[in-house]
């Protein structure tokens, strides 16, 4: 079905990916964590893949299966053209867990990947905002790791100022619009 | 004139105590510490309680506060449908720089799933996109339903296609409603909220509850529909075009709509592609992708019925593209209707769907098979799969790991709001305050699906 996928990601990465099963209709592609961020602009830029979606990132916690690496971050991606998906994993150790950022890649992926560090303390390197996205900022350790008791309870109410998500670039930028208005 | 960013002085802080957490529990072999003093209104006050100072003064220093007013919408305000803070720095009346900040309803939907059987997330579900729930629960039985690899019998799929269409229509309307209501247009959202509470009234009739049905099962359905589910749903047919036309009418060519949302928050086509958009916003940015066509499941693929696109992108192109889609997800509802043929609902494995009552009540083998499904769980087989469904707002997408057993190991959901959100900020710079409730209302967010 998507054998031309996997096909044409085992010439181009052939020694980069660790595995690629198709079970149940989902072909999945697990690729070394250091060249994730090539496979994926090749997804997107190669004309045959073309794979204009990145529907979801997400991870998975394989603690309690005694995994090694730990963790997996998971690219799901869809093709407009050709209506193919593919699925991208790829292992993330405990002690280093860092990814390159797919940003940009995909705008889409500045979320997804903010909330896979915020429930799996993931760290997706280059993302121009790595930040907790649905947690308080306060919050400490990572909900959706599998360690992480599920009836644990925090009270945290400081409030959030957002400006740490202005670069100072940026802040530059505004105040010398701002201070002169006449001039545009 | 000098603007503050919404700040207590030392004064008005109320004095509060640091109150210990009624549910704490440390985790065992962690080594991180709670926050040293939680302090807030909602906590009982104690006198000569220190102050936490650094909230006060993190907040005073804003070097944008000096030139621009900032201006927090939300996270509770009547504009924003559900709890949603929108930071804004305004130049007059344009905004220079928002911000967006999410998560207030933020109750980890995918942790609480891991600690229940796979038959019991489906309260949950309904809880995403809490418009149209029913939606949810036929993306999430879809998508365990591919990890046993079973099909359901055509009567459960055809309910699921009527009433999921009907939930549809109910999530567009509310949608429409709200939008309109935050414009001024009031009357529409009378009538489209009556039809939302005829549809209502036909699933609290199929399911028990009006809002939160929990109507799907993993291998069909709770039970079969009632008697006279048909007429009721064909009554349904007849009443709710009215409603639609009569918005149409009063809204399609109203000047002071045209003027409040054409060309407000247009989107190119691949603009939303890189988004990640999906959905009815998609659609108005010209892109014709629903997963109903592009990846039939259930037969729309032989049911007739189009795909609306809009062109530009704008709040008034997502106007008519869910207008549009009403009266499709209606047409296909009829078709539905009239091949919707006698059956059983619900697969014919007991280790999937419950035996019926009688046998589970004088016969052993029911009554082990309904005690063994409670307690244990469906027994999934190991394996991981993406199941995707055309939602209320978009593709709504089921990450699903099983290692075995009864409870899921991992469960994702890919919420369509999630990534139709995340531009508000870049998109609203050079917008106009007003602006933001017809956005707002046009993206459809719905924080329950936002925030999971």
């Amino acid at each position: 079905m998507a054998e031309f996928v996997a096909e044409n990601l085992r010439r181009r990465f052939g020694d980069a990916l660790e595995r690629i099963s198709d079970e149940r209709g989902d072909l999945t592609v697990w690729v070394d964590r250091g060249r994730v961020h090539e496979l994926l602009d090749h997804c997107k830029r190669d004309p045959e893949l073309d794979f204009s979606f990145c529907m979801d990132v997400t991870a998975v916690d394989y603690l309690p299966l005694g995994g090694t690496p730990r963790f997996a971050v998971v690219y799901h991606l869809y093709s407009l053209k050709t209506g193919k998906r593919v699925r991208i994993k790829t292992g993330v150790p405990e002690d280093d867990p860092v990814v390159a950022t797919a940003v940009d890649v995909w705008k889409s992926t500045d979320w997804f990947e903010r909330e896979v560090y915020d429930m799996f303390g993931i760290r997706f390197e280059g993302h121009p905002n790595m930040k907790r996205i649905l947690c308080h900022r306060d919050f400490q350790g990572h909900a959706l790791r599998k360690d992480y008791p599920a009836d644990l309870r925090w009270k945290l109410l400081r409030p959030d100022d957002l400006l740490d998500e202005i670069s100072s670039d940026e802040m530059q930028r505004i105040r010398a619009r701002v201070s002169h208005p006449i001039s545009e | 004139m000098v603007f503050k960013d919404a700040a207590l002085t030392p004064e008005e802080m109320p004095k509060t105590t640091p109150v210990p957490n009624p549910h704490g529990r440390m985790p065992t072999g962690v080594s991180w510490e709670p926050i040293e003093s939680p302090i807030g209104r909602g906590a009982p006050r104690a006198p000569g309680v220190r102050v936490e100072r650094h909230l006060v003064e993190e907040l005073e220093v804003d070097p944008l506060a000096e030139d621009l007013m900032v201006v927090n919408i939300g996270p509770s305000h009547p504009a924003m449908h559900g709890t949603f803070r929108l930071k804004c720095w305004l130049d007059g009346e344009t905004i220079i720089k928002a911000i967006p900040e999410i998560g207030y309803l933020h109750r980890c939907f995918e942790k609480m799933s891991e600690l229940h059987p796979w038959q019991e997330v489906f309260p949950y579900t309904d809880r995403l996109n809490y418009m149209s729930p029913f939606l949810n629960n036929v993306g999430y039985a879809m998508a365990v339903e591919k990890l046993l690899g079973i099909e359901i019998p055509k009567r459960a799929q055809r309910i699921r296609v009527i009433l999921g269409e009907l939930s549809r229509v109910m999530d567009h309307f509310v949608c429409v409603g709200t939008n309109l209501v935050d414009l001024g247009a009031l009357t529409n959202f009378w009538y489209l909220f009556r039809g939302r509470e005829e549809i209502y009234s036909l699933l609290e009739h199929v399911s028990g509850a009006r809002m939160m049905v929990a109507y799907g099962r993993i291998g069909g359905l709770m039970r079969d529909v009632h008697d006279g589910f048909e007429d009721e749903a064909r009554a349904l047919l007849k009443s709710l075009p009215k409603y639609i036309d009569d918005v149409d009418r009063l809204i399609t060519n109203n000047r002071i709509f045209i003027d409040r949302s054409r060309g407000v928050h247009a989107i190119s086509g691949e603009e939303a592609i890189d988004w990640g958009w999906t959905g009815p916003c998609l659609r108005a940015a010209g892109v014709p992708y629903d997963v109903r066509k592009a990846h039939p499941y259930y037969d729309y693929d032989q049911f007739d019925w189009q795909v609306p696109v809009g062109t530009t992108g704008d709040v008034y192109d997502r106007y008519l593209v869910r207008m549009e889609e009403m009266r499709q997800s209606l047409s296909i509802v009829e078709q539905a209707l009239d091949e919707l043929s006698d059956g059983p609902v619900n697969v014919d494995d007991w280790s999937i769907s419950p035996p019926p009552k009688d046998m589970v009540y004088n016969t052993i083998e029911g009554m082990v098979a309904h005690f063994k499904l409670t307690f244990e769980g469906i027994q999934v087989p190991p394996g991981e799969v993406y199941s995707y469904t055309e939602g209320g707002n978009g593709e709504l997408g089921f990450y699903l790991v099983s290692e075995g057993g009864g409870h899921p190991f991992r469960i994702h959901c890919r919420a369509p709001c999630f990534a139709i959100y995340q531009n508000i900020g870049p998109s609203l710079e050079g917008c106009m305050l007003s602006d933001i409730v017809a956005i707002m209302g046009s993206l459809n967010v719905i924080a329950g699906e936002l925030d999971r």
